[in-house]
């Protein structure tokens, strides 16, 4: 793609040429992409080795940490993963979507410096009083519980720091048009990312909502209202999540596989279901609190009409059908799922974007509308379950395609081989594998009624014994096993990621079509479509009938359906075997 | 991505060309007509389950002062105390009563004595920071928020001697809070844990 190049803010030393997509970066917003990423995988490791005792300890045969310091790691491990990890990498890609993908320039990098600072500051803060002992509050930190004052300063300095990047976000997409560095709309993986930063735009105000009053203390911060607000942050931050994962999946399919757009008007008008509709979802929680009435809580955690489970429903058709159209499109490929068995699977940025779809969609979201149903909720609250859900969305779903895009950050934005290239190509499989054997039976251990968040399901210093069934041992040493396979295969990537960056192989030139350890094949065997790639489409479009140009993913999706149906309607049957309640 | 001489088909990373408001192939709009649909089915389930299912978290909620309900509860144990077990009152409430069962760090007051099939208006509330209500082996589970009285219409359908676990953390003692709930039979006989046991 080339944009005109303007007259216009940036000198041309400010700029380097992308020898891969011939794209002008702009070098300050790289260094930015750079630093965010790298603390975010700092976070990583942290969060990592934090999974590591949690699991050792729910592990009821090994209960590695005394009671004291599980909720202390349990604490730093939501904070490190769900907050630090994920808003960092998500800052990364706000400044990368705003610059790189638009041929663009980072409009404010001294603001951005300063907002990283503060992000990073706050974070420390946070850090020091959890390790410190003063913040065993878990990640919740529902009031009456009391923090140290500076862990919700350290939060909000960090919130205060993501919102000017979000502005200063806004503001380069801003400047990029006025300085005519695209032409047309944005690209929809951008798009995507304008998403995600308006829904940020709502959780952060959230966030400071609660944050500031509890941490001024103003006594009387009602429980329930605490419950409510926290939650507009908390889940909220999640959708950010989702929002930024969908657009790293066009973008993944993009560079992977040549996946094309199927329909822009569809993706992107379900983009804007989720603007409307998702932040509504922090009624998850709240489904059997005393505060709220029925009609409150079915319109709320419906997502008024689950409009925002349609956009993920779109997503996950749109997304696997625009990889299988561009397999097509390149004449890879043939019957119903040739496309998917002659795909690039030994590129860990392609294996990471089918594991991420699948994991999410699968399990991560079929759960995750089934136990956010009302009344089902009443046979998963604040069980196990609960983390069954959101480790197969905000780890397998978010997690791995953060993965997966960094093994493509390593050669285009850091320019540097991706070390130990042999474990990197397996690591999706390990970490995806680890993650569903580690989510189901979880999701499993929860349907016993074992709670989460709970050092001793043997009850030994409890006044009345509670004897869980004899599988439920069983359950948890194979869940731990899988959650020790994928935070083993987290810190490798760890390994794989600081190695590359900061003693990597520089990264030489590259021939086409030509296999190099360290890059990925998307990189060295670009997908590029045919010049009448357009006649080919439209062949592909009207050739079908009522299947389509994507047959293949019609298929799956129906698949889907299908599980998602079964899934639902077991879990009401469940429900109505429990006492009689209303 | 695309060689410019095609602009029109493009993938996420490339801006669209001229007008991209374009109709959908029938199989995309089939598919967003089937998920638009199943939403519905989605959403129908719970007005409907409100209407014929048994359970429901809707109960009957108001404000409520920790120390009022505690001292509710106090008097509710003195009105049907019938024993004590290791220390805590066991209270045996007539079928149909309001009943109240207060969560404190780290213990569930009073135990309870109900009898199978009957309904009661079972009031649960914290005196202190949250806690969660787990009816153990059921697997029913409630959120209890200090200030607040959740009375929820509860028929134990069967009998046996059940636990309260705390499934919202509470504190360094959240792990030893378990409370207990005996469910007599119809004939009024306590059963013994391993025929409840599912």
């Amino acid at each position: 793609m080339s944009a005109p190049l303007p007259a216009g803010a940036g000198t041309p030393a400010d700029f380097r040429l992308c020898p891969t997509t011939g794209r002008r970066i702009h070098l300050p917003g790289e260094a930015l992409v750079k630093a965010n990423a790298v603390v975010s995988i700092v976070a990583l490791l942290i969060g990592a080795v934090a999974a590591i005792l949690l699991v050792l300890t729910r592990w009821q045969a090994v209960h590695l940490l005394p009671a004291e310091w599980y909720y202390r790691v349990l604490t730093a491990h939501g904070m490190s993963m769900l907050i630090f990890f994920i808003i960092f990498f998500e800052m990364a890609v706000l400044h990368f979507a705003s610059t790189a993908l638009l041929n663009a320039r980072a409009a404010a990098p001294r603001l951005s410096w300063a907002a990283f600072a503060l992000m990073a500051g706050g974070a420390l803060l946070v850090e020091a009083m959890i390790w410190g002992g003063k913040a065993d509050v878990l990640f919740t930190s529902y009031v009456p519980l009391r923090a140290h004052p500076l862990y919700y300063l350290g939060i909000i300095l960090f919130a205060v720091g993501a919102l000017l990047v979000v502005g200063v976000f806004f503001a380069n997409l801003v400047v990029a048009k006025r300085e005519r560095r695209y032409t047309g709309s944005l690209p929809l993986v951008v798009y995507g990312a304008v998403t995600a930063a308006i829904i940020a735009v709502i959780t952060l105000l959230h966030g400071a909502a609660i944050y500031v009053p509890t941490f001024l203390w103003l006594m009387n911060v009602d429980p329930q209202v605490y419950r409510l607000i926290w939650w507009a942050l908390g889940h909220s931050s999640q959708q950010i999540n989702v929002a930024a994962m969908v657009a790293l999946w066009y973008m993944l399919g993009a560079l992977t596989v040549g996946a094309v757009v199927l329909n822009e008007k569809i993706s992107r008008l379900a983009f804007v279901l989720y603007i409307l509709f998702i932040s509504m979802a922090s009624a998850h929680h709240l489904l059997v609190d005393p505060g709220m009435g029925s009609a409150w809580k079915v319109v709320n955690t419906s997502y008024f009409m689950y409009m925002a489970v349609l956009a993920s429903m779109i997503h996950g058709f749109t997304v696997p059908a625009g990889m299988e159209l561009g397999q097509r499109l390149r004449g890879v490929g043939s019957g119903l799922f040739g496309w998917l068995r002659r795909a690039p699977w030994g590129d860990p940025g392609f294996s990471s974007l089918v594991f991420s779809i699948v994991v999410f969609g699968f399990v991560g979201g079929i759960t995750g509308v089934t136990i956010g149903t009302e009344q089902i909720n009443i046979i998963v609250h604040n069980t196990l379950r609960s983390p069954g859900h959101f480790h197969a969305t905000v780890v397998s779903g978010t997690a791995m395609a953060f993965m997966g895009t960094t093994y493509y950050l390593i050669p285009l934005v850091f320019r540097r081989k991706v070390a130990f290239w042999g474990f990197s190509r397996v690591q999706p499989y390990l970490f995806a594998g680890g993650m569903l054997v580690f989510t189901i039976f979880m999701t499993f251990a929860g349907s016993f009624g074992v709670p989460r968040r709970h050092w001793d399901i043997s009850f030994s210093q409890a006044p009345f014994d509670v004897q869980f069934n004899p599988a439920v041992d069983l359950v948890l040493a194979i869940m731990a096993l899988g959650g020790l396979t994928a935070a083993v295969a987290a810190l490798g990537f760890v390994a794989v990621a600081v190695t590359s960056v900061f003693f990597g192989e520089p990264l030489g030139a590259i021939t086409e079509g030509v296999e190099l350890a360290g890059v990925p094949r998307g990189i060295t065997h670009p997908p590029r479509h045919r010049p009448d790639v357009d006649r080919l489409n439209e062949e592909l479009h009207a050739g079908r009938g009522a299947m389509g140009p994507a047959p293949g993913t019609l298929v799956l999706v129906f698949i889907f359906l299908a599980a998602f149906i079964l899934y639902f309607f077991v879990n009401w049957k469940v429900l109505s075997a429990v006492w009689k309640i209303g | 991505m695309s060689a410019p001489v095609t602009p029109e088909t493009h993938t996420g990373l490339d801006s669209p060309v001229g007008v991209w408001w374009k109709p959908a192939h029938r199989a995309e709009k089939l598919w967003v007509g089937i998920a638009f649909a199943w939403c519905m089915v989605l959403f129908a389930m719970m007005p409907l389950w409100h209407l014929k299912g048994g359970q429901n978290p809707s109960g009957i909620r108001r404000r409520t002062d920790p120390t009022a309900f505690y001292q509710r509860t106090q008097e509710f144990i003195a009105q049907y105390k019938v024993g004590t077990d290791r220390g805590m009152p066991i209270v045996e409430p007539p079928p149909g009563s309001d009943i109240y069962l207060a969560g404190m760090t780290f213990q569930w007051t009073p135990i309870l004595r109900l009898r199978q099939g009957a309904e009661y208006t079972l009031h649960i509330s914290s005196l202190d920071v949250n806690h969660g209500f787990s009816l153990f082996p059921v697997n029913v589970n409630f959120q209890v928020v200090p200030g607040y009285d959740y009375g929820l219409r509860v028929t134990p359908t069967s009998a046996g001697d059940f636990r309260i676990i705390c499934n919202e953390f509470c504190g360094i003692g959240h792990h030893t809070m378990v409370g207990r709930v005996i469910v007599v039979d119809t004939a009024g006989r306590e059963l013994a844990r391993s025929e409840e046991a599912r």
